[in-house]
């Protein structure tokens, strides 16, 4: 591996990760700075300046709902308002449900004497965190070679030695992030309007062997170099199950933008990390004693089968 | 006439045993490691399978003569992708708990390794016959392997065989387990190296 190729992918790295930074904050009207969940059933709104007493006092003025319930409101029992009049305590008498997104209706704010409009704010929880979550979740707790064994052709055919291992891991991280972006982008704005749904196999599993021919494409032209090192494993990619996985996931739980980011990548360094991890072992199994019955492919299952038990303990695992 | 048929015969069982798709070729092991869990999923993906095989195995025969050697992968995958869709629509209507169960490994028939190597080593070359007779064996190997996997995972596991009670006890919990898929299919893999190992010493004796 040499400088070049590093710096390129600390920058993707680097780039990948600031970017929900950027994207994670704000909200949907000018005036509302913030909301966040508090506690297990309160909701803190801050505004952008002091908000009249009498509007923020009345319950009749503020409806909660979770945004995939949208006709059960969920009761307010008490609303605080903060002395300097710009952050607002709304208690609600049950629990919330923090994983999923809540909404807030605000009807006609009034601040310092002047309707400001009604609005209508997301509430969820620490963006980045859940970001976060999928990505490790996607990435180790339910790796997709040892949890949900897909891949796992091109995975027991190129975990021989280590460098193929690193080289394909890292091909099929860059390819599986740019076809899932892809495939998002024109299943919520091309299949899913004109309910073309029962095309998505179709579709996914085309857009997979024109982005493998792309990155093909651009790499030989940009980087001959890092072409001459990873090429060979590109035509690897289409054969590999997690690749048309990744898109199906995303459809049916129809992620963001910035999520399926998170999904896509945690999918390419989990096979990764995967191919590591065997890889390692494997060129020592070189130096082993094997049964002649047991030799190549059966005891590579084997191993396999225990480094699955060990990710094992890794189910069930939430963070944030 | 005669000579004919036993080709056909011989592609047939070419496929269930001498290129067994998972234990020989080690193709497609994502399903025999992920839902061999039970001898009717086995079935079920097997007949899935061999549907998809059979009928791009013929598709491709048909119009291999009109098909550029330059763009054939991309049409052999989506000549799949099209079949997949249809078993997967009619899987959804017809038997959908089982296909609930099934989850995603139906769609992903489409990158299965198996279906497109037959394709591009067998179905590209010959006339439809003898490729509806190869995906008939393929089809068929793979489903015994599923049926095999599932056979021994649900016996040791559940101690049942296709939903019924058969030893009234659960020797091995750990086979149910998603982990041991690998366990089976290595254990598998390793029969059947013994059985070649054995084949070959018998013949030298010979």
């Amino acid at each position: 591996m040499n400088a070049t190729l590093r710096r390129y992918i600390v920058f993707t790295l680097a780039a990948v990760f600031l970017l929900p930074l950027l994207l994670g904050c704000g909200s949907e009207h000018h005036f509302i700075k913030s909301t966040s969940f508090k506690g297990p059933n309160s909701i803190v709104i801050t505004f952008a300046g002091p908000v009249d007493e009498k509007w923020a006092t009345n319950i009749a003025n503020f409806r909660v709902n979770e945004k995939t319930d949208p006709d059960i409101y969920l009761p307010v029992s008490n609303i605080s308002l903060s002395p300097d009049r710009m952050t607002l305590t709304i208690t609600l008498d049950e629990k919330l449900n923090q994983t999923s997104t809540h909404s807030l209706f605000m009807k006609g704010i009034i601040s310092e004497g002047r309707d400001l409009g009604s609005a209508l704010v997301n509430v969820k929880k620490f963006y980045f965190g859940y970001l976060l979550s999928i990505l490790i979740g996607a990435m180790i707790i339910n790796n997709f070679v040892f949890t949900k064994y897909l891949g796992l052709c091109v995975f027991f055919g190129t975990s021989k030695k280590k460098p193929t291992a690193i080289g394909m891991g890292i091909t099929f991280t860059i390819v599986i992030v740019v076809s899932a972006m892809m495939s998002w982008f024109l299943y919520q704005f091309v299949l899913k309007p004109f309910r073309l749904d029962f095309l998505q196999i179709v579709v996914f599993i085309g857009l997979v062997s024109l982005s493998v021919q792309a990155v093909d494409t651009i790499l030989r032209k940009v980087n001959p170099v890092l072409f001459k090192s990873f090429g060979v494993y590109l035509v690897l990619v289409i054969a590999n199950c997690i690749i048309i996985a990744v898109p199906l996931i995303l459809a049916d739980n129809e992620y963001n933008a910035v999520e399926s980011l998170m999904l896509a990548l945690g999918a390419g360094l989990g096979f990764l990390i995967a191919l590591f991890l065997m890889s390692s072992v494997r060129e020592r199994l070189e130096l082993a004693d094997v049964p002649p019955t047991f030799r190549g492919l059966p005891i590579a299952f084997i191993l396999g089968g225990l480094f699955a038990l060990s990710f094992l303990g890794f189910s069930g695992m939430s963070l944030f | 006439m005669k000579a004919r048929k036993k080709t056909n015969s011989q592609l047939f069982f070419n496929g269930i045993l001498k290129e067994n798709p998972i234990f020989r070729l080690a193709l497609s092991m994502c399903p025999a490691v992920g839902i061999s869990t039970s001898v009717m999923n086995g079935i079920l993906l097997g007949v899935a399978v061999l549907f998809v095989q059979v009928f791009s195995s013929c598709t491709i025969s048909a119009i291999k003569n009109y098909i550029h050697p330059r763009i054939r992968i991309p049409t052999y995958t989506l000549t799949i992708a099209t079949w997949v869709t249809v078993i997967d629509l009619m899987l959804a209507a017809f038997v959908p708990a089982a296909y609930k169960e099934m989850g995603i490994f139906v769609k992903l028939i489409v990158a299965f390794a198996i279906i497109t190597m037959r394709l591009e080593t067998f179905a590209c070359k010959n006339p439809v016959g003898p490729s509806f007779w190869d995906g008939v064996g393929m089809g068929l190997g793979f489903t015994f392997g599923m049926v095999a996997l599932g056979l021994v995972r649900e016996l040791l596991g559940m101690g049942t065989i296709l939903g019924y009670d058969v030893l009234g006890f659960r020797p091995l919990l750990f086979f149910v387990l998603p982990a041991a898929g690998f366990f089976c299919v290595g254990l598998m893999m390793a029969v059947f190296n013994y059985m070649e190992i054995v084949y070959n010493r018998r013949r030298k004796a010979l």
